[in-house]
């Protein structure tokens, strides 16, 4: 099978046209005819939502719930104000599909929200993006919907359909709890990002208290490629309940790293393989398969692995976000958590207690390891304060924090002890291999 | 069974449960204790601390009993070995960065933090790392911060956004380095600030005047009332070797919840300032004495039953208890005079005979809350009765249309309607809703009104005030302080009432200090004994006592110079008296210019007493604390006093005899608060001079302009007023 194919392009699909983030590249190759169906009266509502049930996308944010199911959450004919949200703050760290998204195919995440809208009765839609990708994504993101508008794809009354659909962007400040759908509301409404606890969900009580719906850009953005080729190719793309493509946002130790968007399941070593395989001609020692959160996975497990929800969730790890992050054999893995859980503890919103007080004392501790002043004990207590954060607060960036410890010590316990035993010093230096 | 029904089960223990509950909600009424720090039944639900997470059947992962909705069948079990362990990881979380100093912390003995970490704390810490330190922060006399053992339930932001009102950035930061920010600062800065001590379960946020004194196991407590305004909150005084150490509030759900004013919290250090009187004083040779008590009351006895008893004025604080008002009205009319007055700031007693027996505020407290529509007119409310003005809030909160007709510049943090009216203008803004409520009603107003005042010039605010009164099926009229003191209070008061009965709406008072309600019950009045039975020949009331002198002045728990509508006035009046005895617990400067005795009675705090509320409620109380010195409680001395003056039926042998027998000489049904006939709008002369001064929230009595600490917030300084 050549995964290549152009035909398998689902968000990506006008990659290599000229200015693909145009409205006219953008028409090229069929975008807005989903759209334009909805606003003749073609396609209802219903036939949206049974659509993408039956494609079987999943929520491309980490979580992968399935997005047909979610939509149907949506109290579509009740009164009032209802909202699409999209959730562009991308900060997970590995990952990087948004950003592309926002940059060359802007136009199919406008028609997506404005499908999606129109599918669940939300007449305003919102698009978060994070700051930090004020100097390309935003400005491009921006242009998009001002054509949008200036086509009369968007607004009130769109081409005397009686459809509205106003469409907004809000750039935040830089904060990866934002990007918890929750947090996000709360930003969007002008307040300290700080997740809400469930029950509500924001299906019930969103932005402003109003029915809404969160979901990712990439979700977002497949959906016009979904309705325009058909669920049923789309299901067909990847295995058994993880329909589609996905974006590998592949980092790290190999030759070409970069944004790959490919069939649901594809093998891990053909993945590798199209990423010109692990660099300098070394070995590879380790993969984070989905988003620094996801339990890592030692090479030799995901070389036997296909890269969807199912497969990598029996492996132990999750899909995540499809940010894969290899690992040559030089890596250091305590330096490698120590990294994490740098981030995670700076990234706590500080809300509940387990995740602020559990965060710190978890990086801490794997410092002082590296500082030299570790302990055997060390190891037996990180896995406990580890296990006493997940499950146990508000947002799971409680568990976010606590699966790479988990992993981490259960795969390269040997390379802690080693650094506890030696003063701090890294296993891979006795190795005489140099340090990543 | 009804639909909204469901059944629980919480440790094999079936419960019932009201859809929409949450669990933590079900099991506190049931009495199983589940661990908490950020949950707080009046505040919302933060969910934050996790130290209340149970274990559900079926569901993956331990969820926090304060936000998890009951549902039918659900399985709980707060005590199994998965509950334990969760809350267990959370005590452990809490305490890594908590300072472990508990010996030298003012919290220590009464501390959740504390109490639960024995329940559910390691003995040992495993956390080895450096802890954080946080900065203090100064935010006034009254709270003192030590907010490194802060442990970010949000519980003191929660309050002051949600009970308090004022909407500021609660926390600041993220992460470990999250702290409560300078938010507190400003918060501090009104007038329930002192609740955040309460709420904070841990040694963060203390009482600054406490700091240090005492521990909590040192204390008694006992339960007493406020003595400051006529809501009646109840409170308890912790009291250590028969000294109040300080105050906190004691939860009633139908009055106070479990709130206190700063004022009924912090007043309590005036009882010990350096001006009581420890020792009855008596002026002998222009100069005061100590002197022994037999010797000062017979004193006082002879030269009362020298003086011809029309020639002796009888003048006594709103604020007294009901014994000691019964027991005055009783020596006054047992000598032979009706000259008697409690009404010390009003201005206009022009239509005294149509004054309600008892003064209250036409509703009770809890209704208030659900009320449809409230006119809230000449009243600084915030000020006069800040409970009040907090249960007004809810009621705005809960869609209840809130009116002011009040003079410009007060705060309210809630949406309301505001006429901005200037005390001279009082009546004319009523003039003015009279004619607003015939356009809302059609109805006309009767001939009295049309001939006194214009009704046609109302605007949109008018028309907008009379209709929500008009629509609403609870509407309350409510008359301040700022009203009973108005030159014109009789015009107003009929004003308001033709308003009232046009607009269906209740009319009521807010009555003046701890307890006017209950010096007019029991008859503190020129042309009313007892129960409200008219006197055959009134008296003078306090006005005319206080204008030209008498020979003798008998005067009781208050300071004419501050608490009478023209202070120096009455103290050249005074001055120009033959004889004035003064009951107070304190020594005022002026005092000693015009005093012949001084007699020192005690505070609300060392005597057994009974306040009436702004509802009707009686609420009794013991003594909590030992007099200074040699003061005695007030009723003792009024009781002896008569028995000096050999009146008859006097021999009550404690505080309850006299309470009984006040109660028995007042109708246990209260009449429905409505003025009756159409009042007399014939008021006294209206003069701008005499305008009611300004409330002042910390000037309200002796014992809070004695407070060290509520005199030196900004709220008494008069800057920064939020
Ligand atoms: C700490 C944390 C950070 C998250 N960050 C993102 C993010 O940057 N982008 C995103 O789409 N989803 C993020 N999520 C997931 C969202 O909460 C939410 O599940 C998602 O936006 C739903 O969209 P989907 O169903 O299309 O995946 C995050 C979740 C957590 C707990
Ligand atoms: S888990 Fe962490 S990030 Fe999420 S709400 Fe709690 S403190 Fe905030
Ligand atoms: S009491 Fe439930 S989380 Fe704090």
């Amino acid at each position: 099978m050549n995964y290549r194919e152009n035909e398998n392009l689902v968000a990506f699909a006008p990659f290599g046209l000229e200015n693909s983030w145009t409205l006219d590249a953008y028409r090229s190759i069929g975008g807005y005819q989903s759209w334009q169906q909805v606003l003749s009266g073609e396609l209802s509502a219903d036939d949206i939502i049974d659509k993408v049930k039956a494609s079987g996308l999943r929520g491309r944010g980490g979580a992968g719930f399935p997005t047909g199911l979610k939509w149907s959450f949506m109290p579509r004919n009740a009164p009032g104000q209802k909202y699409i949200v999209c959730n562009s703050d991308e900060s997970e760290p590995g990952t990087c599909h948004d950003r592309d998204i926002l940059r060359y195919n802007p136009h199919a995440l406008i028609e997506g929200m404005a499908i999606a809208g129109y599918a669940m009765g939300a007449t305003v839609g919102y698009n978060y993006i994070r700051g930090e990708f004020f100097a390309e994504p935003v400005p491009r993101f921006e242009s998009a919907l001002r054509e949008a508008y200036e086509a009369g794809l968007l607004g009130q009354n769109i081409n005397g359909s009686g459809i509205d659909f106003d469409l907004h962007m809000f750039v935040g400040a830089g904060a990866y709890i934002c990007g918890e759908e929750t947090g996000l509301l709360e930003s969007l409404e002008g307040k300290p990002g700080r997740p809400r606890f469930k029950p509500p969900f924001p299906a019930n009580y969103g932005l402003y208290g109003k029915p809404t719906t969160v979901n990712n850009t990439y979700t977002l953005a497949s959906v016009p490629t979904i309705l325009r080729k058909g669920p049923e190719w789309f299901a067909a793309l990847g295995p058994e309940k993880s329909g589609g493509a996905a974006i590998y946002s592949v980092s790290g130790h190999v030759e070409k790293p970069g944004n790959y968007e490919l069939p649901m399941g594809i093998p891990f070593p053909d993945l590798l393989e199209i990423c010109g395989g692990i660099w300098k001609g070394r070995k590879l020692k380790a993969v984070i398969p989905g988003g620094s959160s996801v339990p890592v996975m030692p090479g030799e497990v995901i070389m036997e692995c296909n890269m969807d929800y199912e497969s990598l969730r029996e492996a132990g790890s999750a899909l995540g976000t499809g940010a894969v992050v290899v690992m040559d054999e030089t890596t250091c893995m305590v330096r490698m958590l120590e990294r994490i859980s740098r981030f995670y503890y700076a990234e706590s919103c500080g809300q509940c207690t387990p995740c602020r007080e559990g965060t710190g004392w978890l990086n801490r501790v794997i410092n002082r390891v590296i500082d030299g002043k570790g302990r055997s004990e060390d190891l037996d207590m990180l896995v406990e304060v580890a296990n006493k954060i997940e499950g146990h607060t508000i947002c799971a960036l409680g568990d976010a924090a606590a699966w790479p410890v988990q992993s981490f010590i259960k795969h390269y316990r040997h390379e802690f002890a080693y650094m506890i035993e030696h003063g701090g010093r890294s296993i891979v230096e006795a190795d005489g291999k140099a340090a990543a | 069974m009804s639909d909204d029904q469901v059944t629980i089960e919480v440790d094999g223990i079936s419960l019932p449960a009201k859809k929409g509950q949450m669990v933590m909600e079900v099991t506190d009424d049931a009495g199983i204790y589940i661990p908490r720090f950020c949950y707080h039944a009046k505040l919302s639900v933060a969910a934050n601390c996790r130290m209340c997470l149970v274990e559900v059947e079926k569901a993956p992962k331990p969820l926090p009993a304060c936000a998890t909705p009951v549902a039918e069948g659900m399985k709980i079990s707060t005590k199994s070995p998965a509950a334990i362990a969760a809350q267990r990881a959370t005590m452990e979380f809490l305490l890594i960065n908590h300072p472990l100093d508990c010996p030298i912390c003012d919290q220590g003995g009464e501390c959740e933090l504390q109490d639960l970490a024995m329940g559910y704390g390691r003995d040992i810490s495993r956390y080895n790392e450096g802890k954080r330190v946080v900065a203090d922060k100064d935010i006034g006399p009254l709270v003192s911060t030590d907010m490194t053992r802060c442990i970010h339930c949000t519980r003191c932001v929660r309050f002051t956004e949600e009970i308090a009102g004022f909407q500021e950035l609660g926390t600041m930061g993220r992460g470990e380095d999250m702290k409560i920010g300078t938010y507190v600062e400003k918060a501090v800065n009104h007038e329930l600030s002192g609740n955040i001590i309460d709420l904070c379960p841990v040694g963060a946020l203390n009482s600054k005047p406490f700091r240090y004194r005492a521990r909590a196991w040192e204390m008694i407590q006992q339960a007493t009332v406020s003595p400051h305004d006529s809501f009646g909150s109840n409170m308890f005084a912790h009291v250590k070797q028969g000294r109040l150490m300080r105050v906190v509030p004691q939860p009633n759900d139908e009055i106070n919840e479990t709130w206190l004013s700063d004022r009924d919290r912090f007043s309590y250090d005036g009882i010990y300032s350096t001006d009581r009187v420890i020792k009855p004083l008596l002026r002998i040779d222009g100069e005061f004495r100590e002197t022994e008590w037999s010797t000062v009351l017979e004193q006082v006895s002879d030269r009362l039953q020298q003086t011809d008893a029309a020639k002796i004025g009888f003048l006594s604080s709103p604020g007294a208890t009901v014994e000691e008002s019964f027991l005055l009205q009783r020596i006054a009319r047992g000598l032979g005079t009706n000259n008697i007055d409690h009404r010390l700031q009003a201005r206009d007693l022009g239509d005294s005979d149509n004054d309600p027996v008892q003064p209250h505020i036409g509703t009770d407290i809890v209704s208030l809350e659900s009320a449809d529509a409230i006119a809230v007119i000449g009243s600084d409310l915030r000020r006069e009765v800040p409970m009040l003005a907090h249960r007004v809030r809810k009621a705005a909160l809960a869609g209840a249309t809130v009116s002011f007709i009040n003079p410009p510049g007060q705060q309210y943090q809630f949406s309301h309607q505001y006429l901005a009216t200037e005390l001279t203008q009082l009546r004319a803004a009523l003039g003015a809703l009279i004619g607003a409520a015939e356009v809302a009603t059609g109805k006309i107003a009767p001939d009295s009104v049309a001939q006194r005042v214009d009704r046609q010039s109302h605007d949109e605010t008018h028309r907008a005030v009379a209709e929500s009164l008009a629509q609403g099926e609870r509407s309350h009229i409510l008359l301040g302080h700022l009203a009973q003191r108005h030159p014109a209070f009789t015009q107003i008061r009929a004003l308001a009432s033709v308003l009232a009965d046009m607009t269906g709406a209740t009319i009521g008072f807010i009555p003046e200090s701890a307890n006017a309600a209950g010096a007019s019950l029991v008859g503190v009045l020129p042309h009313r004994g007892a129960g409200g039975e008219p006197v055959a020949t009134p008296g003078l009331n306090a006005r005319q006592m206080l204008a030209d002198a008498l020979d003798a002045y008998v005067l009781f728990g208050f300071e004419p110079e501050v608490d009478t509508v023209e202070g120096a006035q009455a103290v050249e009046t005074l001055r120009n008296a033959n004889f004035v005895v003064v009951m107070s617990p304190w020594l005022s400067e002026q005092a000693l210019e015009y005093a012949d005795v001084i007699l020192p009675i005690g505070t609300f705090a060392e005597t057994a007493g009974t306040y009436v509320n702004l509802e009707g409620r009686w609420q009794s109380f013991s003594g909590v604390a030992t007099p200074v010195g040699e003061a005695r409680p007030g009723w003792k001395v009024l009781r002896v006093l008569a028995n000096y003056l050999h009146l008859d039926a006097f021999d009550y042998n404690d505080a309850l005899e006299v309470t009984v027998a006040a109660r028995e000489a007042v109708p246990v049904e209260l009449q429905d608060y409505r003025i009756g006939p159409m009042p007399s709008m014939d008021g006294a002369d209206f003069g701008d001079d005499l305008m009611p001064a300004p409330i002042s929230l910390y000037g309200s009595d002796s014992l809070v302009r004695r407070s060290r600490p509520l005199q030196r917030t900004p709220l008494a300084r008069g800057v920064g007023e939020s």
